[in-house]
């Protein structure tokens, strides 16, 4: 085994930490992005990891846990971009890049004070590719709970959410109110890439959101195994992706490791290219 | 930013703030103009991707001693062609992944140069009051093309973002244009990007061109007033964070949003008016 799995790589608290938070995020990235994905809101999904940076900048400059800034922000920004742009489905684009605008100047302004008043710098950085490596283990356990919340939160609301994403006038005809669904379905991806941001980073939120999502899309053929094959495949690739990091540094010449964020772009991409072939075959055989 | 507040408060037009005032200016009115297809053509997710996931291109350039412009260019280039390409029916999946793909390339360009992450805060948040005057040059340059290629396609661009299958059936190279639209976006925000940062370009195509298509419904006029309110955004930016000595990002995502809200208020209240 030691051409595939390098040594220590079982025995390291820091990947062990990696591989159980990896996982927790991928599961509830999966679950909430095949939702995300049927009902067109990736760029919502990806807004808010910028919008929870301004809350994650919040929470540093009063001395808060990033965790409550990165979530208070994520449902904040993310109800505003549902109260703005439900009106008409066109408009919800530019609602989104207005609350985007805003809160990346936000962003801006509190790194600022973060930076004039404390010599830390590299906070966009770690944000932005914030790595799954360098999570203190002390988030797991509110990690977890805050991943539970929000995986049971979706449930409750599943069945009148997916009804008025794929059909609102049957849904409007049933008593739901898609505003008062819409509202609720973004406070849920609101919580769910918050934590994604805050543990895996800005690229991997994203992409985990999006990527197993759309692969099982394409190949599942009801909803139910969609988010199924969504969360295996997500959770595949967190995993594949850091034990490709690892290695990484022992296969280099000069032992330099690849980021784990790129190895796991790399497994997703991946299984999104399988599910669009597997699909054109199938198409292809009738 | 230098800034701080100075005894007498007109030094903000002092000489070594043209450039600022200059550059500033330029991509106002860049901004303004693509923006509004931006926002009639629904491509508010791309205008965010393009140059956000062109660092990669200038990480790349550094690590083979090429110029990072011209990395940014060939990646937001890249990017948009593929959006182009692959984005018919879900652009949006395509765009996020596109996106997340030049941010994970860019990082392991990063992690194989080392010794480039300083860069990253300026290409996002840019640095107005560093500009040189070459980099005038070249953005009055951008100003040029940019409004050559918006003149030629202007017509047939509108009429595809308004009905793509009549301007379809009527002979107009739909997905040629939808390209060339996207490559506008890309080397605008490719060139601006470095000068005034991601953010502030981001925001400046956004929301003061929806303001401006809620505000007025013909197209040459609103083309008009999304330059207009674009520059108003950057100009009081630039006044503010001279001023207040914070950054230029935070106002001009401020205006951006309060222009945009201000219109959404005046069109609901003309409509309420119209109809008693």
């Amino acid at each position: 085994m030691h051409w595939l799995v390098e040594p220590g790589f079982w025995s390291n608290p820091v990947v062990g930490t990696a591989l159980v938070l990896g996982a927790v995020v991928a599961v509830v990235s999966g679950a909430v992005g095949v939702v995300v994905v049927v009902r067109g809101q990736s760029f919502a999904g990806h807004a808010l990891t910028d919008v929870a940076m301004a809350g994650g900048a919040g929470a540093s400059l009063v001395g808060a846990a990033p965790l409550v800034g990165f979530l208070l922000a994520g449902v904040l920004g993310g109800g505003s971009m549902e109260a703005a742009g439900t009106e008409r489905v066109r408009d919800r684009d530019v609602a989104t890049g207005v609350v985007l605008g805003a809160a990346a100047g936000l962003t801006a302004l509190l790194l600022y004070f973060v930076s004039s008043s404390s010599s830390a710098t590299g906070s966009t950085q770690s944000v932005l590719f914030g790595s799954v490596f360098t999570v203190s283990p002390s988030v797991v356990p509110l990690g977890v709970a805050v991943a539970a919340g929000t995986l049971a939160a979706l449930f409750v609301v599943r069945r009148p959410l997916l009804l008025s994403s794929l059909n609102p006038e049957l849904a409007a005809a049933r008593g739901v109110r898609p505003r008062a669904i819409g509202l609720a379905f973004v406070v849920v991806l609101a919580a769910s890439v918050a934590l994604s941001a805050l543990v895996i980073g800005a690229i991997l939120s994203t992409a985990l959101l999006v990527g197993p999502a759309s692969a099982a899309l394409r190949v599942a053929r009801g909803l139910g195994g969609a988010t199924l094959g969504a969360i295996a495949a997500g959770v595949a690739a967190v995993e594949l992706g850091i034990l490709a990091s690892y290695d990484s540094f022992y296969w280099s010449s000069a032992h330099r490791s690849v980021p784990v964020s790129a190895c796991v772009v790399g497994v997703i991409l991946v299984e999104v290219a399988l599910s669009a072939l597997w699909s054109r075959a199938r198409a292809r055989r009738g | 930013m230098v800034a701080r507040a100075s005894a007498s408060g007109l030094a903000v037009f002092a000489p070594f703030m043209a450039n600022a005032w200059l550059a500033g200016t330029l991509v106002a009115i860049v901004s303004g103009a693509v923006g509004l297809f931006v926002v009639v053509r629904q491509r508010a997710f791309a205008a965010h991707a393009i140059p956000n996931g062109a660092f990669a291109g200038a990480a790349g350039a550094t690590l083979i001693g090429a110029s990072p412009l011209l990395g940014l260019v060939v990646f937001a280039v890249a990017s948009a062609l593929g959006v182009a390409a692959l984005g018919r029916r879900r652009d949006d999946v395509v765009t996020a992944l596109a996106l997340v793909t030049m941010l994970a390339l860019g990082a392991a360009l990063l992690a194989a140069s080392g010794a480039y992450e300083p860069a990253i805060d300026a290409l996002l948040f840019g640095e107005l009051l560093g500009v040189s005057r070459a980099e005038v040059v070249a953005l009055a340059l951008l100003v040029v093309g940019t409004t050559v290629v918006l003149t030629v396609v202007f017509r047939p661009l509108l009429y595809s973002s308004l009905s793509e299958e009549i301007a379809a059936a009527r002979g107009v190279a739909v997905r040629v244009l939808d390209a060339t639209f996207l490559v506008l976006l890309a080397v605008s925000a490719a060139l601006a990007v470095p000068v005034v940062g991601a953010l502030l370009t981001f925001a400046l195509t956004v929301g003061p061109p929806a303001a401006a298509r809620m505000l007025v419904r013909r197209p040459g006029r609103a083309l008009a007033l999304a330059a207009v309110l674009s520059l108003a955004c950057v100009w009081a930016g630039i006044a503010s964070a001279y001023w207040s000595g914070w950054p230029i990002g935070f106002f001009v995502g401020v205006y951006a949003a309060v222009e945009y809200v201000a219109a959404r208020a005046a069109s609901s209240w003309r409509d309420t008016r119209a109809r008693p």
